[in-house]
């Protein structure tokens, strides 16, 4: 498969990242590159694996939170890096629905 | 059938799909320890999870999973012992991570049914297609400033069960039949505590027209729509919108609507025209989420008497008739106040009470049942009262809305304010003689009009503050009047 | 007398306890190595007023026998671990600001260990690299340079700041990430003794995300025994991690020195690559020699999907830090472009915040994930993966580690393969697929290339088996005396 600048312009806008005309061009060339190289995937056959969720073991007991509230109450910290914030609230530019 | 909407091309029929969104009963978040409260002060719920800071992890809710798979046996579905968690990728500014914590491919339950009531008799399954746990987002307020939205993260975090049906429903009523019947399952399971007004229970319903027989149309659908009235009225406004496009020859656009309560209109939601590719894929800071059989079957244990059971039982234990049983099992608060009050009372009596004086009380007050200041157990005195004789139906009814007003035990109020019924024959006959002497015109007249006999027992319970047995009285007139011996 | 910063992890660690000299004097030493080393852009931010604060109170606590495992030795911590009030960057304009209310899981055990923070090491930007050459504070300098030729190395990545810190004496060990070779290929560029742990092993909690199911956290030191004691106080069962183990924590230490005598060593003939250099094939012998003097057995295996596991893993990472960095949107922290629409907003922040890798990592991972190619590309990947794993598993039922070479090749120049991500991403073929197994692995020096540049062995254990890997270690170790740096060229006087 190969990427089209179409594809380009629209994982960039899925990212959120704008990108200039030379810059699609030349991610347009290094994501072609990419992928031909890990087309080589197609080789292998999956028919009858199924995927990989984590390399975590599955035996182990994974961990769980008991229903106790340890945590929040600590506005000061969560705002300290807003870039935009006023009366302990996130500012952003308004969303209208 | 009968829900069929008349257009000018004829009959339409509404197709309607509900998700519901309920905030699973929990003290703290899915994935984080910060509290679920309802009210507080913006942003002070809030942990470095829950804000998607920098290297932050969810750790699951384990009492989460538990109330999921509890929802899950009360909606008769199958339980999955193994099910994902995805990430659905999307940018909004209450949506800290950049995407939301869900289940996708593999949710934690599958497949079920439930029963709904219409019209008091009529009963119609409705097919759940599935239940997953996911993330709420936080809340932006868009009122506060002219130019910026103002970010609140107090709810991003808390869980959520997304419950799915079948798009099983035709009618506005079958839709709001269907969201009552599964907010009443959660409350009896004591999942979810149903409270639209505080967005603990929100729904996005889908909409969409044919003709009978036809293939499922292009779908809208209806998002957040806050109250089992507004369901109805977005419902009926989108059908006839629906209907209107395709008749004038137009072809409906498949768009996310709000509705919005003031026009009671819905209306293309802006932020949602943008093309999305969510991009799920499974979270690889969680893992799947296995459980045994013995842990559903360890949960299916603690299940409470669910509405159907209960409703069954009601007509088989209490003799009530399914009209009145569904009544009360319709909220479990007031099937639970019934059978308190029924407990050796006359349990007709008791559902006739809570349905009449009870309810048209509570609702004058705007009270909920649990709230009443009559108890079950003083309702039940009180109909003992009147089934042993001690007090008339009709003073039950003063005593009541004493009651109401006090919460006093009833029998207090019938001894300090005299209301006994009065059946001692003698008494009554004093008082009857009396009215017939000096009603010598009355008793004249009734020689041609019979029906004159109900005056007469007005005056007599008049005479007595209600308080006279109705049918000692009716014996006496006759013997006096009619018989005259 | 020799600079205190001479001194190795475990030599620091007796000195202290042996009170031959105060922690003060040592972090004094280590200080004015840093500050003179700064041509090498190891640091990002140096912290030595925390740093002789905490000298103070870790000689009270060794004054009184109240101190603890590290007490009182400096670390260099990678700049992907968040640090309490400390900035905390991943080397990224996009957090350039970032001042960090919590503290990362693993530099905390070390804190309570005793150990003092020196300061923030420099990497690739979000640990995306193989040369420290996408950092927004420019590369890190290698050490090392050739023998004929002074034009400065890369010091691999994305671990970059940790190993050369480490290789220049500053600081007794640091940490670093690994997420598909990060640690251990800087560790070969450096002439250092670089472990990832198991997956599991060292809590994530608090460390900058990029790919969830393939970081791991782990120490870069100047020898084995130094690696093992710094693991150790890394580790712990952190219940703020879902994929931290509760797996007991080994004394990593005690298996420095123990024999591998009957154990099996098994060599992958999938890693013997086409065009591989001599002089690499020429290590992997001695490699294979020395432990067979020791007494262990040399066993060929086969790891039949070897070569899928660099695609793999370039489909697998980046669709996972496609999601991971999306949080980074100019809301809540960090580097924020305004604008009076919220969407243009995100793209301005994002774009002028994200370096070049990074922006292609975030398209490549949404291109992977997004409708219509997911199936082909990302849940085809982690198939593969899911054989790469297997094959990992069988050959684990035969032997007891594996031997490969932690590169293909030495340092290379700076901007020599900035240009061609391509052959970049070729820079991990050997580390890879530990990661994406989840499996331990170490990479020691093992000699030096006809240049004067070290070159490392790897080795590759079983779950949760990093003793087996320090043993294994150690013999290479002593059985290559490979010489630590001793032309300290970058000096400033």
């Amino acid at each position: 498969m190969s990427v089209t600048i179409d594809n380009v312009k629209k994982i960039a806008k899925l990212s959120k990242i704008s990108l200039s005309d030379d810059e699609v061009k030349s991610f347009l060339t290094d994501l072609n590159k990419i992928i031909d190289w890990v087309d080589q995937l197609t080789d292998v056959d999956t028919d009858k694996v199924s995927p990989t969720f984590s390399s975590f073991g599955l035996e182990e007991d994974t961990n769980q939170r008991n229903d106790v509230i340890k945590d929040g109450g600590c506005r000061d910290a969560i705002i300290s890096n807003a870039p935009n914030s006023e009366d302990g609230f996130f500012l952003v530019p308004k969303v209208i629905d | 059938m009968s829900n069929l909407l008349k257009g000018k091309t004829g009959d339409w029929e509404i197709v309607i799909g509900i998700e519901i969104h309920a905030q699973i009963i929990s003290q703290s978040k899915l994935f984080s320890g910060s509290s679920t409260l309802f009210g507080s002060e913006h942003n002070t719920q809030v942990s470095f999870v829950d804000a998607g800071m920098p290297g932050m992890l969810p750790v699951i809710n384990s009492v989460c999973i538990e109330q999921a798979v509890k929802t899950g046996l009360g909606l008769n579905a199958k339980i999955n012992n193994f099910s994902i968690f995805d990430r659905k990728n999307y940018f909004y500014p209450d949506l800290p991570q950049g995407y939301q914590i869900s289940q996708f491919e593999q949710p934690i339950v599958g497949n079920g049914e439930i029963m709904i009531d219409l019209d008091g008799n009529t009963i119609k399954k409705v097919r759940i297609e599935r239940l997953h746990l996911e993330q709420d987002a936080g809340k932006s307020l868009h009122d506060q400033h002219p130019s910026y939205s103002y970010v609140d993260l107090n709810r991003s975090g808390i869980a959520l069960m997304e419950i799915v049906s079948m798009p099983d429903m035709s009618s506005a009523e079958e839709a709001q039949a269907y969201i009552k019947k599964v907010r009443n399952i959660m409350k009896y399971l004591q999942t979810c505590d149903g409270n639209m007004d505080e967005g603990s229970l929100r729904a996005d319903i889908n909409v969409s027209v044919r003709k009978p027989g036809n293939e499922l149309g292009i779908r809208c659908e209806i998002k957040n729509v806050n109250s089992i009235k507004f369901i109805g009225q977005a419902i009926e406004y989108e059908a006839k919108r629906q209907i209107d496009i395709i008749e004038d020859g137009k072809v409906i656009k498949q768009q996310t609507r709000l509705f919005d309560p003031k026009k009671g209109q819905t209306r293309a939601m802006r932020s949602k025209e943008e093309a999305h590719d969510y991009r799920y894929f499974p979270d690889p800071d969680l893992l799947p989420l296995v459980f045994t059989d013995e842990f559903v079957e360890s949960i299916r244990k603690t299940l409470p008497e669910l509405p159907d059971l209960k409703k069954q039982r009601f007509v088989d234990e209490y003799g009530l008739s399914p009209y009145d049983a569904g009544l009360l099992v319709s909220e479990k608060d007031t099937a639970d106040y019934f059978e308190i009050a029924a407990t050796g009372s006359n349990s007709k009596l008791v559902c006739n009470w809570i349905a009449g004086e009870l309810f048209s009380f509570l609702n004058k007050e705007n009270k909920r049942i649990d709230e009443s200041p009559v108890t079950p157990v003083n309702l039940g005195k009180l109909i003992n009262l009147i089934d042993n004789g001690t007090i008339t139906g009709r003073i039950a009814k003063d005593i009541f809305e004493m009651m109401f007003k006090s919460g006093d035990d009833p029998m207090t109020i019938v001894d300090s304010n005299n209301m006994r019924q009065v059946s001692d024959e003698g008494e009554i006959e004093k008082i009857v003689d009396l009215i017939i002497t000096s009603n010598p015109d009355q008793v004249k007249a009734l020689e041609i009009k019979p029906n004159l006999m109900g005056w007469f027992v007005g005056q007599v319970m008049k005479e007595t503050q209600g308080k006279a047995n109705p049918k000692a009285v009716n014996e006496i007139l006759i013997k006096k009047l009619i018989i005259k011996d | 007398m020799a600079k205190l910063n001479e001194l190795c992890l475990h030599e620091a660690r007796d000195g202290l306890k042996n009170k031959s000299f105060s922690s003060r004097e040592l972090i004094t030493d280590h200080i004015d190595m840093m500050e003179s080393s700064r041509s090498l852009n190891a640091f990002i931010t140096e912290t030595p007023e925390i740093a002789l604060k905490s000298a103070d109170s870790s000689d009270e606590k060794i004054s009184k026998n109240t101190n603890g495992p590290l007490e009182g030795l400096p670390i260099g911590v990678k700049d992907m671990f968040c640090t309490k009030g400390v900035l905390t960057t991943a080397s990224s304009k996009m957090l350039s600001n970032f001042i960090p209310p919590y503290e990362s899981t693993v530099t905390n055990n070390l804190w309570d260990n005793g150990a003092i923070l020196l300061g923030k090491l420099n990497n690739d930007e979000f640990a995306m690299g193989s040369s420290n050459e996408t950092s927004f504070y420019g590369p890190v300098i290698n050490p090392w340079i050739k023998n004929n030729d002074k034009s400065p190395l890369v010091p691999g990545g994305s671990s970059g700041g940790s190993a050369a810190s480490v290789a220049a004496h500053i600081g007794v060990g640091s940490l670093g990430t690994d997420t598909g070779g990060s640690i251990r290929q800087p560790a070969a560029f450096t002439g250092s003794v670089g472990l990832k742990p198991t997956y599991g092993r060292c809590s994530r909690w608090g460390i900058i995300a990029f790919a969830s199911s393939l970081d791991q956290a782990g120490p870069i030191t100047r020898n084995v025994k130094d690696n093992s004691i710094l693991l150790e106080s890394m580790c712990s069962h952190d219940l703020k991690d879902t994929t931290s183990s509760s797996k007991e924590i080994p004394n990593f230490e005690k298996a420095v020195g123990k024999s591998i005598k009957g154990l099996k060593v098994g060599i992958p003939l999938e890693f013997i690559q086409d065009g591989m250099s001599d002089e690499i094939l020429k290590m992997w012998e001695n490699g294979k020699e020395w432990l067979k003097k020791s007494g262990a057995e040399i066993v060929d295996v086969s790891l039949p999907h070897t070569k899928y596991a660099l695609p793999c893993y370039y489909i697998i990472a980046p669709a996972e830090a496609s999601s991971n960095l999306a949080r980074y949107d100019g809301v809540r922290f960090g580097h924020s472009v305004s604008s009076d629409d919220i969407n243009n907003m995100y793209e301005l922040t994002r774009s002028d915040g994200f370096g070049e890798e990074v922006k292609r990592r975030i398209m490549m991972g949404t291109y992977v994930l997004s409708s219509g190619y997911y199936d082909a590309y990302y849940l085809k990947a982690q198939k593969v993966r899911s054989l790469i794993s297997n094959d990992y598993n069988e050959v684990f039922n035969k032997v007891d580690v594996l031997l490969t070479p932690s590169t293909p090749n030495s340092a290379f120049a700076i901007n020599e393969k900035y240009d061609d991500p391509l052959s970049m991403y070729l820079n991990d073929v050997f580390t890879v697929p530990a990661n994406l197994a989840g499996l331990p692995a170490i990479s020691v020096p093992s000699s030096k290339d006809k240049n004067g540049l070290p070159l490392g062995l790897q080795l590759i254990g079983k779950p949760f088996d990093e003793e087996t890997l320090y043993s294994f270690a150690n013999i290479i170790e002593e059985s290559s005396s490979f010489e630590s740096i001793d032309n300290k060229w970058w000096l400033q006087k």
